[in-house]
């Protein structure tokens, strides 16, 4: 069983929560829940409302969009890296499922504390920005070039 | 008897002539006695104490000579009784002995008087209470949409309360005071001619003077009975609807309004204090005013000497008796004014027009048979209160096992039309038959039996799902309840009094089920008939789950208790095999349970009182005493200093309003300054030596403290070996309690009060993997099928309290609850006004599928449907629609063929 202190040295390896405060991140390590996950069970549902971000702390999750023609795997969530917080960022519902693939251990880190957190250090926001801005410039990259795509399959 | 009898004297005779002559000659009997034991102490004194008769030592008396006093015409008085000579010591005995024993006479005379009066007014009262509930019972049903519950109920409880003491009085009150009264007034005539004559004077003036004043106070108390039973109304409406008082914040408005009641009441209430002692001092003033006469004119006739001194004493003397029956009369006429006005209020009260008849809830002989015809019904008109018709003109003929839909637009007059054909609604004019005869004159064990009627309705009184259910089945006593000799004595004492009181003859303890009527023979065959009905209307999934969080007790179900130890045992057997080794963690009195606290692992158990709850460890003197036997309670000072000084640590800095806060469950905001101050003076210290506060201040936090939940790595194997031990020997001295507090985890055990739930499952469900809960009662109550349980689960569930109001049932529960009992009734014609309009659509429909399917006869009963849907999409599924439009019925046919004809159902199922 993993103490509290292993789990904020793993925190700190996070470039998320590089910034702050080790007393802090002991914190976050308190109050959130360690859950376990079997394979094949979801960590949260797409169109759900979120109320979680979660930290995957071992095993691998599926980032799954459910579509009329099927799931689509899109992404996959190892360890240490962060899923879900554009939810509890935007009140949005999840734009994804998220599946454990074989059994995951995840720390789950509520939105009111996620949200303090990110009060009482700035750079916890601007690192959010940094990593949500990425992700926007990447999407924006595959979007261009699926339509791209798209555009030469149709006819004129 | 349709009519109360509108006189309050009136109704007390009649239904109490026989009481009240017999007591009239009790209190005569009693007379002679009570005179005697007047006069004796006056012979007491005289004669033994001062001598009177004894003047020598030798003299002798007789004692107890006895004379029949006859007029002199007869033969003057016959002795007959000549006496016994007693000496004058003997005789003050014989005296006093005489008139202890009359004493005793005489409160014997009282207490029976007073027994018997009580006992009069008490059937009288009851009586008069089961006449008004009995109205209550037959009162046209429109009525209830004027008359709140409150107030009917206030009516009946409070209001007649008071006729109760007034009965007894009545009409021996009137006559002995008055006989008093005329004595004490003969008395002074025979004295003083004249004097009697100014006392007669004043006595009538005061007789008509005073009921003049008190007109005004009869109207009070009327008003004041008015205007507590609107308030005993406006109080059960407020309670009634107070969720819309949180809601939208006018408590104050309400507040206000019971304020502005308590204040016309305090307003009449003062006014007739003010008047009533206002009457009282003018009274008192004219009696007095006697004396002042008396004493002025008599004493200057006496010193004129036109009146002898004597005569003046005697008259004095006389006048004393006069004041007591005069006031009590006036005061007797008081009370039956109040008693009358009340009850005519309540007379009028419950007064109405088209009373049921009687005979319309009579109880029949025999079984009811089914309906032999359907309705016929012919130029059917109904007219609301306001005047506007609701239903004109409709002629239509439903025969038996006919399933039949009728829509149209809201107030198109479709639902009415189900209204009128479960005589809840009143045809204004046209005919309505059922079975040949009109509607309204067929007796309520017909269409109650043999129809069954559900609308939107989602009210339940608290009772179990079991008793909601059968309640349709209650027609009348079945078989008689099982009483022991000295019960069945009792009950033949209740049954006699009900008979003099008039009370319902009907034994409400005898067994009111009619299973005959729908053809099941034992209890078991009840229980599956419900279970199959249930499963119709889609709540027998919800019933088991009542049943598994239900709790049983071992005496009354032995062997199902047994059963589900064996399913603990299975359960604990196939963990592995069903996926949840990791999930569910089972309680062994031997091993530590990491998904429980500390405290809960020393316990081990439930605690019955709250000093053995692990909250309450730190400062429980016999739990200390084990721990420190153990050596655990150094450990454990040990690990909560660690608890609190991490907890300091971590949320010492931030403000309350943290959202942090609420992961921390052991130690409140407000404590953390205390906690800190304490580890300060604590420091290096050993348990032993710092003061008891500080010492249970930090035992406290161990206790709460769970390795898989709080995860400070605190709990090595070493010491939880150690709070194993230390269970073993904190179960054995708690045992030692003359009454244990606690019932302990026991494998071998049912645990009565716990779940049947927790018991199969005697363990700690994880609360680190998602979902766990969920998946561990699927596997037990699988398990519970596997084993051939679950119908006693079923059955547990029936026994759940639905709450007031049925409120612990979700209103889409309570809906199907509904349907569900009148399925249970097997009906001729099961008729449903938007019974089901809390259920989400596909539910809807697959109720409605199962319902018609039953009624084409797939249990092997047929019976008809009349079914006013909430949404006319439903209307395929019916042989044949009814469709009203504006209160018109324009079309009536089988769906597919007025798809054609019927513009008006076309539009309304939007082809």
């Amino acid at each position: 069983m993993a103490t509290l202190s292993e789990e904020v040295d793993m925190l700190r390896r996070i470039p998320l929560f590089a910034a702050i405060d080790p007393a802090k991140l002991k914190l976050l390590a308190f109050a959130s829940d360690r859950m376990i996950y079997h394979d094949g069970q979801p960590i949260f549902r797409q169109g759900e409302v979120g109320d979680a971000a979660y930290v995957v702390v071992k095993g691998t999750a599926d980032i799954v969009v459910e579509t009329d023609g099927g799931d689509i795997v899109v992404a996959q969530a190892r360890e240490n890296a962060v899923i879900g917080e554009i939810a509890i960022l935007c009140d949005v519902p999840r734009t994804a499922t998220v599946r454990a693939n074989g059994e995951v251990v995840a720390l789950k880190i509520k939105k009111e504390h996620f949200l303090s957190l990110m009060q009482d250090f700035p750079k916890l926001g601007i690192q959010v920005m940094r990593e949500l801005a990425s992700r926007l410039s990447r999407t924006t990259t595959e979007l261009t070039e699926a339509r791209r795509r798209l555009d030469a399959l149709s006819p004129g | 008897m349709n009519q109360l009898e509108p006189n309050v004297l009136k109704y007390v005779w009649q239904h109490s002539r026989r009481d009240q002559l017999w007591m009239l000659v009790v209190i005569l009997l009693s007379m002679p006695t009570y005179f005697l034991s007047l006069d004796l102490p006056k012979q007491i004194v005289n004669g033994p104490i001062q001598g009177r008769g004894f003047e020598n030592p030798d003299d002798t008396a007789l004692f107890m000579t006895t004379y029949l006093p006859l007029p002199d015409w007869l033969g003057g008085s016959i002795q007959l009784f000549p006496g016994i000579e007693l000496d004058r010591i003997s005789y003050l005995f014989a005296l006093s002995l005489m008139f202890l024993l009359l004493v005793g006479a005489n409160g014997g005379f009282k207490r029976y008087i007073n027994t018997y009066k009580g006992r009069m007014g008490e059937r009288l009262l009851r009586r008069l209470r089961f006449e008004l509930f009995d109205r209550v019972l037959r009162y046209p049903l429109s009525r209830f949409r004027r008359t709140k519950p409150s107030e009917i109920a206030s009516m009946i409880k409070d209001e007649v309360e008071p006729m109760g003491n007034f009965i007894g009085d009545a009409f021996t009150q009137p006559l002995f005071l008055g006989g008093q009264a005329i004595t004490g007034l003969t008395f002074i005539f025979i004295q003083n001619v004249p004097l009697g004559v100014v006392t007669l004077i004043v006595v009538l003036f005061q007789a008509w003077l005073v009921p003049r004043l008190r007109r005004r106070l009869i109207v009070l108390a009327k008003q004041q009975q008015v205007e507590a039973r609107q308030m005993a109304g406006r109080l059960g409406e407020i309670v009634e609807g107070i969720q819309d008082v949180h809601v939208n914040d006018t408590s104050n408005y309400e507040r206000s309004g019971i304020s502005n009641a308590l204040s016309s009441i305090f307003a009449i209430r003062f006014e007739i204090y003010q008047r009533k002692f206002y009457i009282k001092y003018l009274n008192n003033m004219l009696i007095q005013f006697l004396a002042f006469l008396f004493y002025a004119a008599g004493g200057y006739l006496a010193i004129r000497g036109s009146l002898d001194i004597g005569q003046l004493v005697a008259v004095i003397a006389a006048y004393k008796d006069l004041p007591d029956p005069i006031r009590g009369l006036i005061d007797y006429d008081q009370q039956r004014l109040n008693v009358d006005a009340r009850y005519t209020q309540i007379v009028e009260q419950f007064a109405a027009d088209y009373l049921q008849d009687a005979s319309q809830q009579a109880v029949p002989d025999g079984p009811i048979p089914r309906l032999s015809k359907g309705y016929d019904i012919t130029n059917l008109q109904v007219i609301d209160e306001t005047g506007s018709k609701l239903i004109e003109k409709a002629s239509v003929r439903i025969g038996l096992d006919e399933q039949v839909c009728v829509i149209g637009a809201v107030n198109s007059g479709a639902t009415q039309f189900t209204e009128v054909c479960a005589r809840i609604l009143r045809h204004s004019s046209g005919r309505v038959d059922l079975d040949g005869r009109p509607i309204d004159q067929l007796p309520e064990y017909i269409t109650g039996r043999r129809l069954a009627y559900v609308d939107g309705g989602t009210y339940f009184p608290q009772s179990t799902i079991f008793d909601a259910l059968t309640y349709v089945l209650k027609n009348q006593p079945r078989a008689p309840a099982e009483r022991d000799e000295e019960t069945l004595r009792e009950y033949q004492i209740e049954l006699s009094e009900a008979r003099r009181a008039g009370n319902s003859l009907l034994d409400y303890r005898a067994d009111w089920i009619d299973r005959e009527r729908i053809g099941v023979a034992s209890d078991e065959d009840l229980a599956s008939r419900i279970e199959r009905i249930l499963a119709d209307v889609d709540l027998d999934d919800d019933i088991r789950a009542f049943g598994l969080r239900g709790t049983i007790d071992p005496q009354h179900h032995p062997e199902l208790c047994e059963h589900l130890l064996a399913a603990r045992r299975r359960f604990r057997a196939e963990l592995a095999a069903n996926g949840l080794a990791d999930i569910v963690e089972p309680f062994e009195p031997d091993q530590y349970n990491n998904h429980a606290t500390v405290g809960e692992n020393l316990l081990f158990g439930t605690a019955v009182t709250a000093a053995y709850d692990p909250a309450n460890f730190a400062t429980n003197a016999a739990v200390r005493e084990v721990l420190a036997r153990t050596g655990l309670e150094d450990r454990l000072f040990e690990m909560g200093k660690e608890v609190a000084s991490t907890t300091v640590e971590l949320f010492g800095d931030l403000s309350p309003d943290n959202p942090f806060f609420d992961q921390l469950d052991y130690m409140a905001h407000e404590e953390i300054p205390e906690y800190r101050a304490a580890l300060k003076r604590i420091g290096g210290h050993r348990l032993a030596d710092i003061s008891p506060a500080d010492q249970s201040l930090i035992l406290k936090l161990p206790f709460a403290y769970s390795e898989t939940k709080n995860r400070l790595g605190l709990l090595d194997d070493e010491m939880k070996s150690m709070i194993v031990e230390a269970r073993r020997r904190l179960r054995e001295a708690i045992e030692a309690l003359p009454h244990p507090p606690v019932n302990f985890f026991d494998p071998d055990r049912y645990n009565p009060a716990a779940s049947v739930l927790d018991n199969v499952l005697l363990g700690r469900i994880s609360s680190t993997v998602a979902e766990a809960p969920e998946r561990v009662t699927v596997s037990i109550r699988k398990l519970l099928t596997q084993m051939e349980l679950i119908d006693d689960i079923f059955r547990i569930g029936l026994e759940f309290n639905m709450g007031s109001g049925g409120k612990r049932l979700s209103e889409t529960q309570r809906q199907k609850l509904h349907l569900a009992r009148a399925l249970l009734k097997q009906p001729d014609f099961l008729i449903v006004n938007q019974g089901l309009n809390t259920l989400d659509t596909r539910s809807q429909r697959q109720v409605l599928e199962n319902v018609l399917a039953k009624a084409k006869g797939r249990d092997g009963q047929r019976f008809g449907i009349i079914w006013a849907p909430m949404t006319v999409a439903y209307a395929g599924l019916f042989d044949r629609v009814l469709v009203f439009e504006n209160g018109v019925l324009t079309a009536d046919g089988a769906p597919d063929a007025l798809r054609e004809s019927s513009p008006a159902y076309a539009d309304l199922v939007g082809s």
